[in-house]
């Protein structure tokens, strides 16, 4: 019995040391190139100096791998296992964010955990994911038919959605439920649903339109076209556009860029990272940028398809989708060609919360990847 | 195998558990393939968006961001000199040490103004002035905390720069009169620009600057201010200066020189009292030598503001020190006149100069009785001798011949009542009247009004410096303007040779009769002026005529009463005139003088001229200690 234990001991011993191996050490790399182009980006944004924003960037990333590869190492059963604790802990973080959490620019809501400042909400998509890939990852086609098996999963998108909407933080709100949306879809809800679901919203909203009050549709109005507004809310747009254009093909050089360095660029070293980026490096350095996060988004995909059991599956699908749509509404964003705010470019943009649960992510990504063998692959009707 | 799995231990059979484990793959992985093409076409989105900005719109953007960074901002010139005819600077510019405080640069503004106040005091209103200007501006703009430091405090300042943050001296440029008060009314002044002014010359929305308001200042205002030059400056998106990218020099203003010497306009002044005028051209060619008119001002005061106390007393004051008496003051010619009128009847043959009009004293026109200021009558006189005596008979006789529309065709051709285009904005052109003028307003033209305006009187009014010109044209038979200016910028102006102005067109016959009368006047015995005559020593004879002119109207009854002048109070006194030109033979200087109320012209305008003529002989005669200054004038 001792023996037995001491021998499983030493097993595991070798099997961490196995794991270690099975890192996938590319992805690694793809991700601290990430975090390089992050450095650069933020070495700029201070004034040609790796403070304030640089170094910290550094540091945390430095953090943010250790606790990516510990995270790796945890079997995907345990994690499997402790989804559920996850998903309440974040819905408990983001109620408690609601009473006693601090209100900074753009109402998104922190509670200060020690030295850094936590924003439940961004832990709260990774926590969606692990929560609806739990719950899905034994569910049968059959199952997956039954409208009731599906409505406790509803509920649990609607509720971190309706908090955060109360931060109220509406992006990170949409982005969460997009991503709710697509577990759902990769689980395998039947096409009808979302279509019943699509037509609904579009039904609805214009009849909740018409509800509001006039200063309330104004509020939906600039917010829909801040541009309406070039002093207030389309300044930060406008001037976003002008220097991402300026930029031309190759940029203005490092450290040149004239609308970053002179303050016209706006919360430049987090929303408005990518227009730093791309006005000292062009559309070639921009491009290179997004073809980087689509290698991520990639590597999330393929975790997905190799993955032996469905919760790795959603699990790799929920984190490749969340982190898509942080970049895509960011730069979609600072192009102007949607109106939502306040979601920082993941690995780039200066903030430790963000880094954190990026890195979280990546960690239970990794994890599903070192245990796509694991034998989590038992159907419950 | 352990109890951890237990809960995922297969419910069904192992055939099914795989069956739906590969459906569930299956499943996924279509539905993965869909949600990753999704997302693939998001991002050739987001890039063919990137590819829209900034390479189809690139320039427009490019260009939007150099608006957004270069700030072009103008550079003032400094302001061009007015030299005097000897080259001395009349008008400068006098450096200027200002203390400058930029609010960011310092970390509590009022205690740097306190630590302030104790190496230089500053007074309680100068005190708000600066908070407010501190307030209202944006922190990194200089607002100015004193002008005008000595060397002193700007000593005092520099060694305690380091108790001072924030505060910094700074070298501006102000307005320098060096003639004061003595060349006021030539020079004029400079103030700063009026709203109304702004708008035709960005250069005037500079603060600090200044433009011409009155004089030659106003006159040349453009050649002195220059063109403004333009610096391009990289700005932040709170318009902080980063650096600056280019810099365009502008064109300085030119200097400008005026035909005035001004040591000869502060003996001039050092002479005359108040209410006195002179005017001392340079016969030949018109140019001002000296023009004073008593009080002036300084000019200096209206570079910083006029205070409200000073410019009351200034206009209220009955000596009005602000008008230039010798541009706008407005006299009868009176005596002055008389050439002007037998030229008129010379050139239309009413009188030939040796046609005696007999002089009983007076002239009956009428029920109206017209004296001559010698009341016995000269008896039987000629033209030369009209003029010589200034019988106001004779001169009566010849008015009502001639009628006032030829008098006064021949006074405008002397430069009396019309525009001498003299480089002083605002001048006076006084007025030389019409039969039609007066009867435009309604009101017949009597005979006996002509025969009053044949001795200078009635609607004659007249300027020293038109009196002066007349001189001029007398001398010359030329129809020399009065002008100010030698150089502008280094070039000459045109007119500063006699050949420049036509000819009055006046025989010459009829010009050397009047010329001699006036030689007579003063160098003949029984002449009315012989007290101008010109010390030998300076080997010239002066030809001139006097004139007096009535301020009110004396009676008959108070004459008869034994009313005399010297009994009445000032201001009732008649005026006092007089008008030269010396050489008499080949003459130089011209000269008008005009006493107010100084009774009689022989008496106080003549000796007055004839001191000028001296001045004006020992410092500006050719061949004589000044040669070279008038060379070429």
């Amino acid at each position: 019995m001792i023996l037995e234990k001491r021998l499983l001991a030493r097993d595991r011993g070798v099997g961490l040391l196995n794991k270690f191996w099975q890192v996938p050490w590319l992805f690694v790399l793809l991700v601290t190139t990430i975090a390089g182009v992050g450095y650069v980006a933020l070495y700029s944004a201070g004034g040609g100096a790796p403070e304030p924003y640089a170094s910290k960037h550094a540091i945390r990333f430095g953090f943010g791998l250790v606790l990516m590869l510990s995270i790796a190492m945890i079997d995907i059963k345990l994690i499997a296992k402790l989804s559920w604790l996850g998903y309440l802990g974040g819905i408990g973080m983001l109620v408690l964010v609601l009473l006693v959490g601090n209100v900074g620019k753009g109402a998104q809501r922190w509670i200060d955990v020690g030295p850094i400042q936590l924003q439940p909400s961004e832990l709260m998509k990774i926590m969606l994911v692990l929560g609806l890939a739990a719950y899905f990852h034994r569910a049968s086609w059959e199952r997956m038919g039954n409208i009731l098996f599906l409505i406790p999963a509803g509920i649990m998108i609607l509720i971190p959605v309706g908090l955060i909407l109360k931060q109220p933080n509406l992006g990170t709100a949409l982005i969460t439920g997009l991503v709710g949306t697509a577990v759902l879809w990769a689980a395998g809800v039947r096409w009808w649903k979302f279509a019943a679901l699509a037509v609904c919203i579009g039904i609805a909203a214009p009849i909740a339109y018409e509800h509001l009050h006039d200063y309330q549709r104004a509020r939906i109005t600039t917010f829909l076209d801040p541009e309406s507004d070039p002093l207030g809310a389309g300044y930060n747009i406008i001037q976003s556009k002008i220097a991402l254009g300026s930029g031309g093909l190759w940029g203005k050089g490092f450290l040149q860029g004239t609308q970053g360095h002179l303050n016209f660029l706006p919360e430049k070293q987090t929303d408005f990272i990518f227009t730093m980026l791309a006005e000292e490096f062009g559309l070639v350095g921009a491009l290179s940028v997004l073809a980087l996060m689509l290698m991520v988004v990639a590597f999330c995909f393929m975790v997905a398809f190799r993955s032996r059991h469905q919760f790795g599956r959603l699990l790799a699908i929920g984190l490749g989708t969340n982190f898509f749509l942080y970049v895509f509404v960011n730069v979609a964003m600072v192009t102007g060609s949607i109106p939502v705010g306040g979601v920082p470019l993941p690995l780039i943009s200066h903030g430790g919360s963000a880094m954190l649960t990026t890195m979280l992510g990546f960690g239970l990504l990794l994890s599903a990847h070192i245990h796509r063998d694991a034998e989590l692959g038992v159907t419950k009707d | 195998m352990s109890r951890d799995s237990r809960p995922l231990r297969p419910l069904g059979g192992e055939r099914t558990v795989r069956k739906e484990e590969e459906r569930r793959r299956s499943v996924f992985k279509r539905r993965a393939f869909i949600l990753g093409g999704v997302q693939l076409g998001a991002f050739a989105f987001l890039a063919s968006r990137l590819y829209k900005l900034q390479v189809e719109q690139g320039a427009r953007y490019a260009t939007l961001a150099e608006e957004n960074r270069i700030s072009a901002r103008l550079i003032a010139p400094p302001r061009g000199r007015v030299l005097d005819r000897n080259g001395k600077t009349v008008a400068g510019n006098r450096l200027n040490w200002r203390v400058l405080l930029v609010a960011e640069q310092s970390a509590d503004v009022n205690a740097t103004l306190e630590t302030f106040t104790r190496i230089v005091p500053l007074e309680a209103h100068e005190r708000a002035r600066i908070e407010r200007e501190v307030r209202r501006r944006r922190r990194f703009v200089p607002v100015i905390v004193r002008e005008f430091l000595t060397w002193e405090e700007m000593a005092r300042i520099e060694v305690n720069a380091p108790d001072l943050p924030g505060i910094s001296v700074d070298l501006g440029t102000t307005r320098l009169y060096p003639e004061a008060e003595h060349l006021a009314h030539i020079v004029g002044y400079v103030a700063p620009p009026a709203e109304a002014d702004i708008g035709e010359d960005p250069l005037l929305e500079l603060p600090g600057i200044r433009v011409g308001r009155a004089g030659v200042e106003r006159a040349h205002d453009r050649v002195l201010r220059g063109r403004a030059g333009s610096v391009q400056l990289e700005v932040n998106a709170v318009g902080r200066v980063i650096r600056e990218l280019d810099r365009r020099e502008g064109i300085p203003g030119q200097d400008v020189q005026i035909s005035v010497d001004s040591d000869l306009q502060r003996a001039i002044r050092g002479r005359i009292e108040e209410g006195t005028s002179v005017v001392l051209l340079d016969a030949r060619n018109g140019e001002v030598l000296a023009m004073a008119s008593q009080p002036s001002f300084d000019p200096s005061v209206f570079n910083t503001g006029v205070s409200g106390a000073q410019w009351r007393q200034w206009t209220a004051s009955r000596s009005t020190p602000l008008i230039n008496k010798a541009t706008n003051g407005l006299y009868a010619p009176g005596s002055t006149f008389k050439m002007v009128v037998a030229l008129a009847a010379l050139e239309a043959r009413v009188v030939t100069p040796g046609e005696r009009v007999n002089c009983p004293g007076h002239m009956d026109l009428g029920e109206s009785r017209f004296h001559c200021h010698n009341r016995n009558g000269h008896g039987g006189l000629d033209m030369r001798q009209g003029i010589k005596l200034s019988c106001d008979v004779y001169f009566y006789e010849m008015a009502k011949r001639l009628g006032i529309d030829r008098i006064s065709a021949m006074a405008r051709r002397f430069g009396l009542g019309v525009d001498l285009e003299i480089e002083i904005p605002g001048v006076r052109r006084g007025m030389s009247p019409t039969r039609a003028w007066r009867e435009a307003q309604g009101r017949p033209w009597a005979l006996g009004d002509t025969v009053i305006h044949g001795i200078g009187q009635g609607f004659y009014q007249f300027t020293p410096l038109s009196l002066a010109t007349m001189a001029a044209r007398l001398a010359t038979g030329r129809a020399v303007q009065p002008h100010l200016t030698k150089l502008v910028g280094g070039r000459p102006v045109r007119g500063a040779r006699a050949e420049d102005w036509p000819s009055l067109g006046i025989p010459d016959r009829d010009m050397r009769l009047v010329r001699d009368a006036m030689w007579a006047v003063v160098n003949e015995e029984g002449g009315t002026a012989r007290i101008a005559r010109l010390p030998a020593a300076l080997g010239a004879q002066v030809a001139g005529k006097t004139g007096t002119t009535q301020v009110r109207r004396v009676t008959r009854e108070q004459r008869e009463r034994g009313f005399r002048v010297e009994t009445m109070p000032r201001e009732w006194r008649p005026h006092a005139l007089f008008v030269a030109f010396a050489p008499h033979d080949n003459p130089l200087f011209a000269v008008s003088v005009v006493v107010e109320h100084g009774t009689s012209g022989s008496m106080a305008a003549a000796p007055l001229a004839r001191d000028v003529l001296a001045e004006a002989f020992q410092r500006l005669r050719p061949g004589g200690p000044g040669t070279q200054r008038v060379a070429g004038g």
